[in-house]
């Protein structure tokens, strides 16, 4: 989420905010001019649209507000716009990869490079890469110092200084089971590996600060907890999730499992008091003082808890992560209950149910509460469940500008991209 | 019986009878164990079940194969002991649960009570599992879930690089074929077994031109959660299988598609739709969840694929038992079977009552030391096939393809097997625009 | 052997009811608690499939394992069949309520009666022989199988000797009234709980793969 979050504060001031309707690109010549076009990606202010096009021959270049980046390639992929807005693509020129930031490559080629990561100002680009037979990453065209056996995934902290990575550091044979159960997975940090070894690590977090680094970790085949700079937490569990820095200040939470329920802890000490079948994607309020996460309070029966308090109904199907405004009062999550999706706010789902919905953009006070939706094949933008006259083939996630008065729509409506400002009170 | 697997040897070694007490009390606590002890009170030793076991009527009817016999001699005495009981037992019972019983939950369907015998046999693998003694080779499975969600030590590079190269490869077939990664808002993710990149990655190019030319939109994850296997669930390590389920529903729930579609794998879509959810707490999958069997059904009920091609062989079905007993997708998938082809020998007894193919469950998934006594155990299903006279066995599951692959080689049946996916793809109509 | 009788045929009774009666009780609410205890098994459980499945494994030839063996199967069903009718039906007993209690009680001709009692017998020795000389039954058989075969049929063999008053009748019909007491009482203490936990299993399981799975469990 924080990704998400961090896009909206970047340099939004300074976008375009004048109320209107832009025709941004006409995605049909595009189409008309190349055998494929795929996937699109918007850039955060809307004012551009990018996606790879294939030209008859089978090469693929990167095209952006329909004009082409120069750079013939063997194939582009995986394209995404920077917080500061800056285009990256994942790029392979004579059967090597690297990464293409406005249409400039990389220095450096790699058998493969994936998985773009971004600081939170944009300023920093990290990719996994494949150098010989073994794993490291690569940032700001620079690979880190040391290579591993396997990389599994990593995290880059919002400042892009830091970077942390799961990493396999003892070798292991096939059906080798004896070691595997000894530990042969570690966490490098900035490519210094710490000192345990364990026999599994997830999903690292990198705190606010780029301080500290805490992960998911497997000590014995059956105990779990969370691994903080290297040093287990002295509890051991039947299972763990990802653990979550608190916004400010010291305090890491992860979700616990003890018996047959799960609760929230921190710093290895129970949090939360009730109970839980499942507890996961824990959130923070902006200022860090309220936690939400979901829950299911009985089986089948999911919800969002916040500060320990579940709301008052549940869902069948599933609840995403919950995103709290910005001003941190109010709380809101996709729900998906009797294969209908809709958003609940502060416990109350919207009247109006639809095939699919994307994750809520809350702003303060007591404006409305946006989500992309989709009906029948056509998105929509949902105003507090309702759903206006404008249909989209294709609709991004809104965005609310820093005063909260005004909207910025992205989406596809005739086979053109269009850039929407529209006052947030004229919505719906 | 005196086959060396280090899995267990190993274990054996270290165990203690302390330590096996205290592991076999604690599970026998929880609440589905004491669901077992029920069930076990109503057993009334009639042997009925025996008959539905294809191990103990492949072993010339061996009572100690009968599924009550394997109980009996397993759950039945941990609970008379109170689990006061030695290293060899465990070792003897882990074997009887690893290898002589897959969970195919035929059993249940011949006991007049409808006792509940697999999820015993599951409870006992959660025992072997927690005190460290599984057969090596599914260990190793599990620990390639554990390090990296799939099941075959596939680097995610290998993953992506391998998906793009079937793309590549199957855009020679069919124009402007594509393989969508990580497209949001789909109709369709569509997941497979890590064999598949791993030795079979062929299935990948099939899928991606049935979904070209049935104009499906499709995705594929590029990010870990791409792989549907699931071995934990059959090593009794709940904790990684639900690890796995969750963040292979986490791809589909994060791209918002319509629903999952997976290939032809049966444990995959019982670990998808009945373990993995369960465990994680929600009461079914979060979002639907399609076989591909049911997937076929759709497009060629829909007419949005056209078969050209029939053919003429004697070909024989085999019913998976996770799509099958744990589906009922027998008539789809008679459906589209009767539409590739002409002339289908079913085999005796078929649909829900289909001798099991002693691979799933995790027993092919316990390696070379255990092939013979699994080939052993399936004699039944080499007469069944036999009986059929057909030259063709179609496995629309991945274990059980592999499991009637070994038969037709030990027992020296004159037969081929296929997935569905590979007969769709040969014998359908490319259209005009669409050929190269 | 008066002061016998009296005893038999009424503290007796009394102790072997409520025994029955509280032990099934017991039984069946441990059960519903042992079941609560696993949260994601009511759920799972649907009226509809839990009736199917008890209907097809009821009804005669109703599953394809009784198909499989016709001739045990049609002895299993009118072996259950005449082994619940006959207490609560034959005409001794109809007597018997009426004098205790003054509950008038159809009751089944004494020929019919007689037939179905040898059918309890007839039936019950073929099951015994089946757990002897079958090696998949006698492998799993134990003392106690036995044993509770015989608390079975006991009351049926004496009720038999008794209505052709074979023997000496007042010392069979002690032995009647005593074993149809033991019967009675051993219930909830063996697996001849099968008689009330079949409806709870197959519930389960027909809910398990009707509900849960889409398919068939008979």
């Amino acid at each position: 989420m924080t990704e998400r979050e961090t896009e909206r504060e970047t340099g939004r001031e300074k976008w375009n905010w004048d109320v209107g309707s832009r025709n941004v690109a006409d995605l049909g010549k595009l189409r008309a001019a190349y055998t494929d076009v795929h996937e699109l990606t918007v850039s955060a202010d809307g004012e551009r649209v990018a996606a790879p096009v294939v030209a008859e021959d089978g090469s693929f270049r990167v095209a952006v507000n329909g004009e082409v980046w120069e750079t013939e390639l063997e194939k582009a992929w995986h394209l995404k716009f920077t917080p500061d807005d800056r285009l990256t693509a994942l790029v392979r020129v004579d059967d090597m990869w690297t990464v293409a930031v406005e249409g400039e490559l990389w220095e450096q080629r790699y058998p493969f490079a994936w998985n773009t990561k971004f600081s939170a100002d944009g300023r920093t680009i990290a990719v996994q890469i494949k150098a010989g037979m073994e794993y490291s990453l690569c940032i700001n065209d620079k690979p880190w110092d040391r290579n591993f056996l396997s990389i599994r995934n990593y995290a880059l902290s919002d400042d892009g200084r830091r970077a942390a990575a799961l990493v396999q550091v003892v070798e292991l044979v096939t059906a080798d089971t004896e070691t595997f159960a000894e530990g042969t997975w570690s966490v490098a940090v900035d490519s210094e590996t710490w000192d345990e070894k364990f026999i599994g690590v997830w999903a690292p977090v990198i705190s606010p600060d780029g301080e500290h680094v805490a992960v998911q970790t497997r000590t014995e085949r059956f105990a779990y907890t969370i691994a903080l700079d290297g040093a287990p937490w002295e509890s051991r569990y039947g299972c763990v999730w990802e653990p979550g820095f608190r916004p400010r200040g010291e305090g890491l939470l992860a979700p616990v499992r003890t018996g047959a329920s799960w609760s929230l802890a921190e710093d290895g000490e129970p949090l939360w008091k009730t109970p839980y079948v499942q507890l996961w994607y824990v959130r923070f309020s902006p200022a860090g003082e309220r936690v939400a996460a979901v829950v299911a309070t009985d089986f089948g029966r999911w919800t969002v808890a916040v500060d320990d308090r579940p709301w008052g109904c549940t869902f069948g199907d599933v609840v995403m992560a919950p995103v709290f405004s910005t001003d941190g009062k109010r709380v809101a999550a996709a729900v998906r209950h009797e294969g209908r999706w809709t958003v609940a706010v502060d416990g109350e789902p919207w009247s109006h149910w639809f095939d699919t919905v994307w994750d809520p953009v809350v702003g303060a006070g007591r404006g409305p509460v946006l989500a992309k939706v989709k009906n029948q094949g056509a998105y929509g933008l949902a105003v507090d469940g309702r759903v206006g006259a404008q249909r989209y083939e294709h609709l991004w996630d809104p965005t609310f500008s820093p005063d909260g008065d005004k909207v910025l729509i992205r989406g596809v409506q005739s086979g053109k991209y269009i850039r929407r400002v529209v006052l947030t009170e004229e919505l719906g | 019986m005196a086959v060396a697997d280090p899995g267990f040897d190993l274990a054996l070694a270290k165990l203690t009878p302390e330590r096996i007490e205290q592991v076999i009390n604690s599970v026998l606590s929880q609440a589905v164990a004491e669901r077992m002890k029920l069930f076990l009170k109503t057993c009334v030793h009639c042997g009925l079940c025996a008959d539905a076991c294809h191990t103990y009527l492949s072993r010339n009817r061996d009572p100690d194969f009968a599924p009550v016999a394997k109980v009996r001699d397993t759950l039945g005495v941990m609970l008379k002991k109170k689990g006061r009981v030695s290293p060899e037992f465990m070792k003897n019972a882990a074997r009887v649960a690893f290898i002589e019983c897959g969970g195919c939950r035929r059993c249940s369907m011949y006991c007049p009570f409808g006792i509940d015998i697999a999820t015993m046999i599951m409870t006992i693998r959660r025992i072997c599992s927690l005190l460290g003694m599984v057969p090596q080779f599914i260990q190793d499975t599990t620990n390639s879930h554990s390090a990296t969600s799939n099941q075959m030590w596939v680097q995610p590079d290998d993953w992506i690089d391998t998906v793009m190269w079937q793309e590549e490869d199957a855009q020679l077939e069919v124009a402007g074929l594509r393989i969508p990664l990580d497209k949001e808002g789909a109709e369709v993710m569509y997941s497979v077994i890590a064999p598949e990149p791993k030795v079979m990655a062929q299935l990948i190019a099939n899928i991606a031109v049935l979904m070209t030319v049935a104009k499906v939109d499709w995705t594929m994850p590029s990010a870990d959660g791409w792989d549907n296997s699931n071995m934990a669930m059959f090593s009794g390590d709940l904790e990684i299988m639900g690890r796995i389920e969750r963040e292979h529903w986490e791809r589909a729930l994060e791209l918002r598609v319509g629903k999952m579609v997976m290939g032809e794998c049966g444990h995959a879509y019982r670990g998808a739709v009945y373990d993995g959810p369960k465990w994680l707490g929600w009461q079914g999958p979060p979002l639907p969840m399609v076989h591909a069997v049911e997937l076929y059904y759709d497009l060629l009920r829909e007419g949005r694929i056209e078969i050209t091609d029939k053919l003429t062989e004697p070909v024989t079905i085999q019913d998976p038992c996770n799509i099958v007993r744990g589906r009922g997708l027998h008539e789809k998938l008679r459906y589209v079977v009767h539409a590739l082809c002409d002339n289908v020998v079913e085999m005796d007894p078929k649909f829900e009552h289909n001798y099991c193919c002693a691979a799933g469950g995790g027993i092919i998934n316990c390696g070379a030391p255990w092939k013979m006594a699994r080939l052993k155990s399936i004699k039944i299903k080499a007469t069944q096939l036999k009986k059929t006279g057909a030259s063709l066995c179609i496995t629309p599951c991945h274990n059980c393809h592999h499991g009637v692959v070994d038969i037709i080689g030990h027992y020296h049946i004159d037969m081929r097997t296929s997935f569905l996916i590979e007969l769709i793809v040969k014998q359908m109509k490319i259209p005009e625009g669409l050929g190269v | 052997m008066s002061t016998m009788v009296n005893f038999v045929s009424g503290p007796l009774v009394w102790i072997a009811l409520v025994t029955f009666v509280v032990g099934t009780v017991v039984r069946i609410v441990l059960m519903i608690r042992t079941i609560k205890l696993d949260k994601t098994v009511l759920p799972a459980m649907t009226v509809k499939h839990s009736l199917r499945s008890i209907f097809f494994w009821t009804l005669p030839y109703g599953s394809r394992s009784m198909r499989t063996r016709p001739f045990f199967s049609g002895l299993s069903y009118l072996f259950h069949l005449c082994l619940l009718a006959l207490p609560l039906t034959v005409m001794g007993h109809a007597v018997l309520w009426q004098q205790a209690w003054g509950i008038r009680w159809w009751s089944l001709p004494s020929g019919v009666a007689d037939v179905m009692t040898a059918v309890v017998i007839f039936a019950g020795g073929i099951f015994l022989l089946r757990r002897i000389m079958s090696p998949e039954v006698r492998n799993v058989n134990t003392w106690r199988d036995y044993v509770i075969l015989v608390i079975v049929l006991l009351p049926f063999v004496t009720g038999f000797i008794a209505y052709h008053q074979w023997l000496d009748y007042r010392t069979i019909i002690i032995l009647h009234m005593v074993s149809g007491a033991v019967w009675l009482m051993a219930i909830p203490f063996t697996w001849l709980q099968h008689m009330f936990m079949f409806f709870f299993s197959r519930a389960y399981m027909g809910s398990e793969f009707g509900a849960v799975r889409n398919a068939r469990d008979w």
